[in-house]
């Protein structure tokens, strides 16, 4: 029993050191991002660029992550359950999450597994700004709904994709009710850039005519790292821990989850619908920006794509 | 084979040992039709999913749409079929051949659809190799391959005596090979009393087990939608709906057919007004039964409408105003004023309310499938227009147009390889007091 005790202490501390560690890449820079140039000769130092577009020289063996096989890539790892607390007080729409995610995973542009929408509940309550993962539900539908087994829960909680399994038939985004599955409908040059072997939790490289999401980087926690979107993020919105051990953090705060879900009030999205997400919320009370200050700095089409909501209309954005 | 049988076999020969120029001519017009729906399908292949008008957002589009639309008409043969043997209704012999044509061949066309919408063709032999039975999907593939068996054979059984009767009749001017085939498709099949006693029972049980399998098949499909939690989707309401209004649609396309052929086969003497007014009270009664479904599906939504509801209604009226106008109160009221007052009961106003319904059902797939991808849990926040209003392209349309060429194509072959009319049984007019009216 004592023992017991022990390691769970000694795993939430060895948590805990792996979560500093990632805050520690994370102030370097972020890390782990788009090769920028190979040094020739060496193939032992590579340039990369950093999330605040700073190039920074690393160690080759540093930027490739192991990717485990299929079979494995279905077994969770043990004694784990993954959660996320996206704190919405602190997001100002600056998309940093949304860029990381996408070099990461190798996608193009018109594919978002991290999607920021601006919402407003009805006319007279605030808007805000909510970056959507996917939501890893404990009862995921998606799951339910596949034909194949080609989308899988892992005994960490995490929702993975087969790609090499996936038919494409798109079963799976219809049950979504969150519309955070996306689909290859053509073959994207990006899917190119990544020559390691497809391996499910890096959902990368991309294959046509599937169906792709947001994995919560199984490939990055595996080697004591937190996501891309939670390093990537200026503001820290975003955590990421374990439920068992009751811990959580963005790489540069570490907070007990329950007492952060407890003090701040935090909720799932659209509870009502049943699917037990484990992605919380942190209600946007006492904010650090205005609304409107994630409307600065966005590229055109971004910016579009707000203009259409009853905040931005009546604001006149 | 009865002299009678010979009489009228001598009367349809001419159908299917020639082809006219019109026949040919209609026959490349199809073939046409069909190669610009392959090109299509080449190009989707080959440039991937992105040729067609479905995004992210509206996942599924037309093809869905026809999916549905052709295994309701299936349903023409299925049930109407088999519920008017059953019950030894006796005008139905010159129609029932069309009947489980019908049924049959937009079996074969309807999964087609469901194809067009799989990103990876490649992987379709997973649905077997690594089949869940947890997936509606699943249950679709299986059920609807236990439909297409089942009416197999039951059309096979209801043509058994005319194939022996076309091995028969030997003044039949067709090539060899034709005659052999007849030979071999009879089964040894000579009349004799206890093969027709074997036959009879044998096509009662096919009778019911394809209408049972064909309620299930059309259940499992609404399912696929209504299991899950998609505003406008999920509702208890839509299996008996989707079987109402497949048999509905069923009725309106078997009453096309027989317009049609009895133009162009001169059948004028076999199919009479008789038929069109049953067929079409058939269709009037279904009718008030999907007007009846599908209102209660949209008061229960508006009534207590829950926020997205709301918002889908409001789609409903808005963007999609002549399309729900046209489906679900033209489609329901035109049949219940035509063939409900005996005086507008006439051969072109009931063919002519049939094409109406047929139009109006398609769009009613067409409105339960697209405004709710568009109208999700989370608003649509996209600056492109392609992504969060679904536009169908040029190559959904050609697949769409070659899907209903071929469902005419197989129609017009298989009037070429046995008569649309079936003989055996059917060699005296109905007496009135058999007729439903």
């Amino acid at each position: 029993m004592e023992e017991e005790q022990n390691n769970k202490k000694n795993s939430r501390r060895q948590f805990l050191k792996k979560g500093l560690l990632a805050g520690a890449v994370a102030a370097a820079g972020g890390g782990l991002l788009q090769a920028y140039s190979e040094t020739p000769g060496s193939g032992e130092k590579v340039k990369v660029m950093t999330t605040n577009g700073e190039i920074m020289e690393v160690d080759k063996a540093m930027l490739k992550l192991p990717r485990v096989s299929i079979e494995e890539s279905h077994q969770g790892i043990p004694g784990k359950k993954f959660v996320m607390v996206i704190d919405l007080a602190k997001c100002k729409n600056a998309r940093k999450c949304v860029q990381a995610c996408q070099r990461a995973h190798h996608l193009p542009k018109s594919q978002e597994f991290m999607k920021v929408y601006l919402l407003q509940d009805s006319e007279k309550t605030s808007p805000y700004w909510f970056p959507k993962p996917c939501f890893h539900c404990d009862n995921p539908l998606c799951v339910s709904v596949c034909p194949v087994g080609a989308t899988f829960k892992r005994s960490d909680g995490i929702v993975l994709i087969d790609n090499n399994r996936c038919i494409g038939c798109k079963f799976c985004m219809t049950g979504c009710p969150y519309s955070t599955r996306v689909f290859a409908w053509k073959h994207y040059s990006e899917y190119d850039e990544d020559k390691e072997p497809y391996s499910p939790e890096a959902s990368s490289p991309g294959k046509e005519g599937t169906v792709s999401k947001c994995d919560f980087c199984p490939d990055l926690i595996r080697v004591g790292k937190v996501p891309y979107c939670v390093s990537a993020c200026p503001m820290g919105v975003i955590y990421f821990g374990d439920v068992d051990e009751d811990t959580v953090t963005n790489g540069t705060e570490t907070f007990q989850f329950s007492e952060l879900i407890r003090d701040r009030a935090g909720y799932r999205y659209l509870e009502v619908l049943g699917t037990r997400p484990c992605v919380y919320y942190l209600p946007p009370v006492e904010r650090q920006f205005p609304v409107d200050r994630g409307f600065n700095d966005l590229d055109e089409s971004v910016k579009n794509r707000y203009l259409n909501t009853p905040y931005a209309k009546k604001h006149k954005l | 084979m009865e002299n009678s049988e010979k009489t009228m076999l001598k009367e349809f020969a001419p159908q299917i040992e020639r082809t006219g120029i019109q026949g040919y001519a209609w026959i490349a017009f199809l073939l046409a039709v069909i190669g610009l729906g392959v090109y299509a399908f080449i190009q989707q292949v080959t440039k991937g999913h992105v040729v067609t008008g479905m995004r992210d957002n509206v996942v599924w589009g037309i093809y869905i749409v026809n999916f549905i639309f052709f295994m309701g008409v299936s349903y023409a043969g299925a049930l109407i079929s088999g519920t008017l043997h059953l019950f030894k209704t006796a005008w139905r012999k010159p129609i029932i051949r069309m009947a489980e044509f019908i049924t049959v061949i937009s079996l074969l066309i309807g999964p087609g659809y469901i194809l067009l919408c799989i990103g990876r063709l490649d992987k379709l032999h997973y649905l077997v190799l690594h089949g869940r039975i947890q997936s509606p999907i699943t249950w679709d593939v299986i059920a609807i391959s236990t439909d297409i068996f089942g009416c197999f054979i039951f059309l096979y059984l209801a043509i058994l005596r005319d194939i022996a009767n076309m091995r028969d009749f030997e003044e039949l001017q067709l090539p060899k090979w034709r005659k052999k085939l007849y030979k071999i498709m009879s089964l040894g099949y000579t009349g004799t009393e206890e093969q027709k006693k074997r036959l009879e029972r044998a096509t009662d049980i096919m009778a019911t087990m394809v209408i049972a399998i064909a309620i299930i098949v059309y259940s499992v499909l609404a399912w696929i939608f209504s299991v899950t939690l998609q505003p406008g989707w999920h509702s208890t309401i839509f299996g008996p709906y989707f079987v109402i209004a497949a048999v509905y649609s069923g009725s309106a396309v078997l009453i096309l057919a027989m317009w049609f052929f009895r133009k162009v086969y001169h059948l004028e003497q076999y199919i009479t007004k008789k038929h069109f007014v049953s067929v079409g009270l058939i269709m009037l009664v279904l009718a008030a039964f999907f007007g009846y479904f599908t209102f209660s599906d949209y008061l229960t939504k508006w009534y207590g409408s829950e926020k997205n509801d709301e918002l889908l209604i409001q789609l409903l009226f808005k963007e999609f105003y002549w399309p729900f106008i046209i489906s679900n109160y033209i489609g329901v009221l035109l049949p219940l004023i035509v063939v409900g007052i005996a005086k507008f009961r006439t051969i072109p106003n009931i063919t002519l309310t049939a094409v109406v319904v047929i139009v109006a059902l398609w769009l009613n797939r067409y409105l339960i499938v697209v405004p709710t991808l568009q109208s999700p849990y989370l608003p649509i926040q996209d600056s492109r227009t392609e992504w969060s209003i679904y536009s169908s392209t040029w190559v959904e349309w050609s697949l769409t147009a070659a899907g209903i060429a071929l469902f005419c194509l197989l129609f017009t072959l298989a009037s070429k390889f046995i008569p649309i009319v079936s003989i055996a049984g059917n060699t005296q007019e109905a007496k009135p007091e058999d007729v439903l009216v």
